[in-house]
């Protein structure tokens, strides 16, 4: 080993409680960091591909303008026909077209006003968790049939059931009176109060003949599995879609700007909680470096006698530094590693959580994601902070006078 | 050639409210080989000639030149190199690095002059056995007497042979029969290797060893004593 490798190790254990409690430090909060990243980032992809895989897909086809403005007449021409070719195209995805309108439902004694969607009753369950929730009844069956699946609120509000009839009155697309009778097939329970009472879907068939939608629907959504690879996708279907047709593909990031505005915000907020963590770690290391440097006084007098500059004496107290920072670092990354990654196997909860887990499209359980980020980010950012810490009593060597270190005790 | 020369060197310390004449108006030259004691009572201004040779503290006025190279106007980073490369300190307290073994002590120095590896370890092992402390390399500091604590700080001194070694008070910590081994072996070094040796010392048995004595008090020279007189 190098003469001054050996000479900063072996400083570092003179005072070995010391050392031990400086790296207790760096090893306890960079085991925080790397499950606390692990965690975060675990949770948005969930987050991210939960609320996807709910309703809005990774990409959609939409005609241009529709999704600032969601009028009905802003349609995808021969919705079905292009959806088809899709799933052709593009048989790793899952691919279903909708068309979205207003409508009053009615029941023998009430009305609610609603969204009406358009599904494929064959395909929708590979776009959307809906079809899933349905908690009573069944999901629909048949892509004609005059049949609805609605949300629990909505079913308590007009006081109906599976197998009830409903009303529907609304405008269609050319702004005609659109009116259909439909019977309940099926009442999903999302958790969502607010999604519950407004939203429902019925068959993409019924859905055009109620509304004249003469084949034409709003969007195709297309669910990638996970979010990796959609700016790539996203490029092939630009190159699938018809030339001529003036159809626009949005991604994720377009189709709910607020998902990630909310974990810019989260992020931003957790970051400062870190920047707090690893700014006391810098200060616990600033302390002891100080004090191992103010120990020393004499001993670097004496060595800066024998012509051994304080630029060296500096770079002596940051390799020290760096050894200790090198050994929290490693320590923290195996320990946050191991306990990381076996919770990204079991998982685990925080008790009373659920409620606001399902509001977030989250589960109840959490499994945190290992990866070489969430690895090493955190205690890389704590090393280069302890080494920034240990630059001033570096610098403070410059200030020393050898004559008069030399008298200090 | 001249190994030292001081010209009219005055420092005052302020002490309390009262200035304390370090140096007064002091002027020596030292020629090459030879071994000059510094002989004086406590505060009488030897450590602090020393120091002003060895370039590790400035006068307030006058002129120090080390092998006719003046000094007292060198930038810190060019004095630390003169002190690396020219000069070799023995202090009262043998000053050793408490981690390293005496071997280790010896090479580190060579190591920031920028002696390779092999070499430095080479010539560590032969200036401890020319100090008498072979077979005790791999010992640190706290497992070694006063005595052999002292070989090593020569060896770390002389190790890369300086022209000049300067000595403050180097036998002060040891007892009698030490102190003449260690004197034997500043003499030998002198005889053989032309050393020039300048040791700040109140101890007659030191300057029993001396080719030259200078006495001061109260920071002024008062008489300067050739071989032939001593």
């Amino acid at each position: 080993m190098n003469l001054v490798l050996r000479l900063a190790w072996r400083n570092l254990w003179r005072q070995p409680r010391r050392t031990w409690l400086t790296t207790g430090a760096m090893v306890f909060s960079n085991t925080l960091l790397v499950f606390m990243i692990s965690l975060q980032f675990g949770m948005y992809g969930l987050m991210i591909n939960n609320t996807l895989q709910a309703y809005t897909g990774h990409l959609q086809i939409q005609a241009p303008g529709y999704i600032d403005d969601q009028k009905m007449r802003q349609t995808v021409a021969d919705i079905l026909p292009l959806a088809e070719r899709l799933r052709a195209e593009f048989p790793e995805q899952s691919i279903a077209a909708r068309a979205t309108g207003f409508a009053l439902v009615s029941s023998a004694d009430r009305s609610y006003g609603v969204a009406v969607v358009g599904v494929e009753p064959g395909y929708e369950s590979r776009v959307s968790t809906l079809p899933g929730l349905v908690s009573s009844g069944r999901f629909l069956e048949d892509n004609d049939a005059a049949e609805i699946v609605i949300g629990a609120a909505l079913a308590r509000i007009l006081r109906v059931d599976v197998g009830d009839e409903l009303t529907l009155l609304g405008s269609g697309k050319d702004g005609s009176f659109a009116a259909a009778v439909v019977i309940i097939a099926g009442i999903f329970d999302s958790g969502l109060p607010d999604f519950d009472r407004s939203f429902t879907e019925i068959p993409l068939g019924l859905f055009d003949d109620v509304f004249y939608m003469n084949g034409s629907g709003h969007h195709v959504v297309i669910n990638n599995g996970g979010i990796s690879g959609v700016a790539d996708l996203k490029t092939r279907v630009e190159a699938t879609v018809p030339p001529g047709e003036e159809l626009v593909v949005h991604d994720w990031d377009a189709l709910q700007p607020g998902l990630q505005q909310t974990i810019k915000a989260d992020i931003s907020s957790a970051f400062f909680m870190y920047g707090i963590l690893v700014i006391l770690v810098a200060f616990s290391v600033l302390n002891t470096q100080l004090m191992s440097v103010l120990e020393r006084t004499h001993e670097f007098g004496i060595v800066m006698s024998l012509g051994l500059t304080p630029g060296r004496l500096g770079r002596l107290v940051l390799l020290e530094t760096a050894i200790m920072g090198f050994m929290g670092l490693v320590l923290g990354a195996i320990l946050g590693g191991l306990v990381t990654w076996w919770l990204s196997f079991n998982g685990f909860a925080y008790p009373g959580m659920e409620e606001m887990a399902s509001r977030f499209n989250l589960p109840a359980r959490f499994y945190p994601e290992v990866t070489l980020i969430s690895l090493l980010s955190g205690p890389v950012v704590v090393f280069l902070f302890t080494l920034l810490a240990a630059l001033y009593p570096a610098l403070r060597l410059h200030k020393l006078h050898p004559v008069e270190a030399m008298r200090a005790v | 050639m001249t190994a030292v020369r001081c010209v009219d060197l005055c420092k005052t310390y302020r002490q309390g409210e009262e200035d304390i004449k370090a140096l007064d108006h002091v002027s020596i030259e030292i020629e090459e080989g030879g071994f000059v004691c510094l002989s004086a009572p406590s505060g009488g201004g030897k450590t602090t000639l020393l120091n002003a040779i060895g370039g590790l503290d400035k006068p307030d006025s006058g002129e120090v030149y080390v092998a006719e190279r003046r000094i007292d106007n060198l930038s810190k980073g060019e004095l630390a190199e003169l002190r690396l490369r020219q000069i070799g300190f023995v202090f009262q307290a043998f000053n050793l690095i408490p981690v390293l073994t005496a071997r280790e002590n010896v090479e580190f120095v060579m190591q920031v002059q920028g002696v390779p590896a092999a070499e430095r370890g080479q010539k560590a092992l032969e200036i401890l056995e020319e100090v008498g402390l072979k077979g005790l390399e791999d010992r640190r500091p706290a497992d070694m007497s006063g005595g052999q604590q002292q070989r090593v700080a020569v060896a770390r001194a002389i190790v890369s042979r300086p022209a000049l070694v300067l000595a403050d008070e180097p036998t002060a910590n040891l007892d009698s029969k030490t102190s003449d081994g260690l004197m034997e072996l500043f003499r030998e070094l002198n005889d053989h290797h032309s050393t020039t040796f300048v040791i700040a010392t109140h101890d007659k048995r030191v300057m029993s060893y001396a080719k030259r004595i200078v006495r001061m008090l109260d920071g002024r020279i008062v008489e300067d004593i050739s071989q032939d007189a001593v």
